[in-house]
């Protein structure tokens, strides 16, 4: 296996995507990442040597439209989802002193 | 003759000629449900009442004159990653257990407009990442013609519901052959349209430049009138195509004379199961006899379009994923110290490994210092793998090749190896890549009976070579 995962990467990974992994999943992680990265090295076979990355097949241009309302009033539905609400807010954890 | 053996266009007939009704329709397919769904989990989500409910409203706007579209009163299921307003949509995950959207997808709405009517919610693999049905959250589907079997992903659910009569039709999303891979595995037709084609807005995305929504059907003259139902251009999606060719069942013509159909070699080499291989070849030999121009090719650059997909999927996906933290909608963890620690614990806890492994996939090579190494080089080849089609189909009309490269592989068997997994994709996937159009129409079975499916591929906005060359090879099955 060409690309060995080492336990900082792991912890980087993990604060970047949010996720809090157990030692056990760190480690099943690591040998995923590892050899799901040797398959990507694959690339590197290709010379792209003046290639632009491609995002989009076509086209794409930003879609303007004047900034105004044209659905209705939808707080109701939208808190009603909510994990924890106060009136018409979302409650989360005390975030400053 | 059940009401069930109809085909969704049939059935819209018989309830419009007045022999039957949507309310009937519904019954046969809420009975259906009730014999064979314990066995095949098709749908995660199903309300009889409102499902009777609706079916009943729709034979009323329909005896009144006011429903007249060409699915009026058709029962059909929609994969659960699609919002429905009012209606649980979970992704199959834990992490939107209970979640109700307050908006209908613009592809369901264009489907109400033609007066299908909703059974339920599919089951699919966890945000659709998968090719099995098997990261379901929800346990997993069976493939109704051979239970031991898994149904193809991610929208396995789907593809079951309609081999199962467990509905007349489906929607289904595909990023990397989740339409064209269980219908192939099920035995249905399905078909991933250009980019563009038919509205994201209320799919909950996965790989935003990748992902489509299309149809799970009978039959091909199905496909092409649920294609016709849903694709519109869309204020509401940024990347959504304003095209004027979209009567697509104007290409329902039994012709295929003069028709140039390109062989990938690349296609028919390792790891393709004989029986597929037998039956696929055997498919274009009829397309020969009907006067199509065969000739075979080599497409080039096969074996990149997996990685290239991991790459780009997985970076999109940890993207379009962070909005899942327990703020705002569905599972929030119970005990945490502080927000951030919330937000990680919600997302752990809420989240199965496949979807995990990807947002860590994702993150990595976003993250500073391989960006440019992993990220921009997938989208280097990517570039390389659009013009390599662009110089086939400046030769071919329609390229075609299996849907994937065996049978449904057994329940239980895939999970184990990822790598082993994505390979299942390997014939799916650079359409998703270059935007291109992609159908998939059974075309035989395996030495253990189960369905092999053809894949077509078109050109940007040619799926009607698709629906003709599709339709001409399905009339030919009738009539032998």
């Amino acid at each position: 296996m060409a690309n060995v995962i080492s336990d900082e990467t792991i912890e980087y990974v993990g604060i970047l995507a949010k996720l809090e992994l157990s030692d056990e999943e760190k480690e099943a992680a690591k040998k995923d990442m590892a050899s799901m990265l040797d398959h990507i090295d694959k690339l590197n076979e290709l010379d792209t040597t003046g290639v632009e990355p491609m995002s989009h097949v076509f086209p794409v241009e930003n879609v303007m439209r004047e900034d105004v309302v044209t659905n209705g009033d939808g707080s109701e539905a939208t808190l009603a989802n909510a994990p924890e609400r106060k009136e018409d807010a979302f409650v989360v954890p005390k975030t400053v002193d | 003759m059940s009401l069930l053996e109809l085909t969704a266009v049939e059935l819209a007939k018989e309830i419009k000629a007045g022999k039957t009704t949507a309310v009937e329709a519904m019954k046969a397919v809420l009975e259906q449900i009730e014999k064979t769904e314990e066995t095949y989990h098709c749908y995660i989500t199903i309300d009889k009442e409102k499902a009777m409910q609706a079916a009943k409203e729709a034979q009323e706007k329909i005896e009144a004159g006011t429903l007249t579209g060409p699915l009026a009163g058709v029962p059909v299921a929609i994969k659960d990653n699609l919002c429905t307003k009012g209606v649980v949509t979970t992704c199959a995950s834990k992490i939107l257990e209970n979640f109700v959207p307050q908006y209908d997808a613009e592809a369901v709405v264009k489907l109400q407009e033609a007066g299908a009517v909703m059974i339920g919610k599919t089951n699919m693999d966890e945000f659709a990442m998968g090719s099995t049905t098997e990261t379901s959250a929800y346990g997993v589907t069976k493939n109704p013609r051979n239970p031991e079997h898994v149904p193809g992903g991610s929208s396995g659910g789907s593809a079951a519901a309609v081999a199962a009569d467990e509905c007349f039709f489906a929607l289904g999303s595909d990023t990397g052959g989740s339409i064209r891979q269980p219908a192939s595995y099920c035995g249905v037709v399905g078909m991933k349209p250009t980019y563009g084609t038919v509205s994201r807005y209320g799919l909950v995305a996965y790989g935003s430049s990748l992902d489509q929504i299309g149809p799970l059907c009978k039959d091909v003259t199905d496909c092409a009138t649920i294609m016709e139902v849903i694709a519109s251009h869309d204020l509401k999606d940024s990347t959504s195509v304003e095209r004027k060719d979209t009567d697509f069942t104007s290409a329902l013509v039994d012709d295929v004379k003069g028709m140039r159909i390109g062989i990938p070699k690349d296609y028919f080499g390792e790891g393709l199961d004989p029986d597929v291989k037998a039956s696929v070849l055997n498919a274009v030999e009829v397309l020969k006899a009907k006067g199509a121009i065969v000739e075979e090719f080599d497409l080039s650059l096969v074996e990149y379009a997996i990685p290239t997909y991991y790459t780009i999927a997985a970076a999109e996906a940890s993207s379009n994923l962070e909005r899942f933290d327990g703020v705002k909608y569905g599972y929030r963890a119970k005990d945490y110290e502080g927000l951030h620690n919330m937000y990680k614990k919600t997302r752990s806890e809420g989240f199965g490994p496949e979807v995990k492994r990807r947002i860590m996939l994702g993150s990595f090579v976003l993250s500073s210092g391989y960006y440019d190494a992993y990220y921009l080089k997938a989208l280097r080849v990517k570039a390389l793998i659009k013009k390599a089609f662009d110089e086939a189909f400046a030769k071919y009309d329609v390229i075609i090749g299996p849907a994937a490269p065996t049978t449904a592989p057994k329940l239980g068997s895939s999970l184990s190896d990822p790598i082993k997994m994505y390979l299942s994709d390997i014939y799916t996937i650079s359409v998703n890549l270059a935007g291109l159009p992609g159908m998939t129409v059974p075309c035989g079975t395996d030495k253990n009976g189960l369905p092999v499916g053809m894949q077509l591929i078109g050109n940007c906005f040619e799926e009607k070579k698709l629906i003709q060359t599709a339709y001409t090879y399905e009339q030919s099955r009738k009539e032998n």
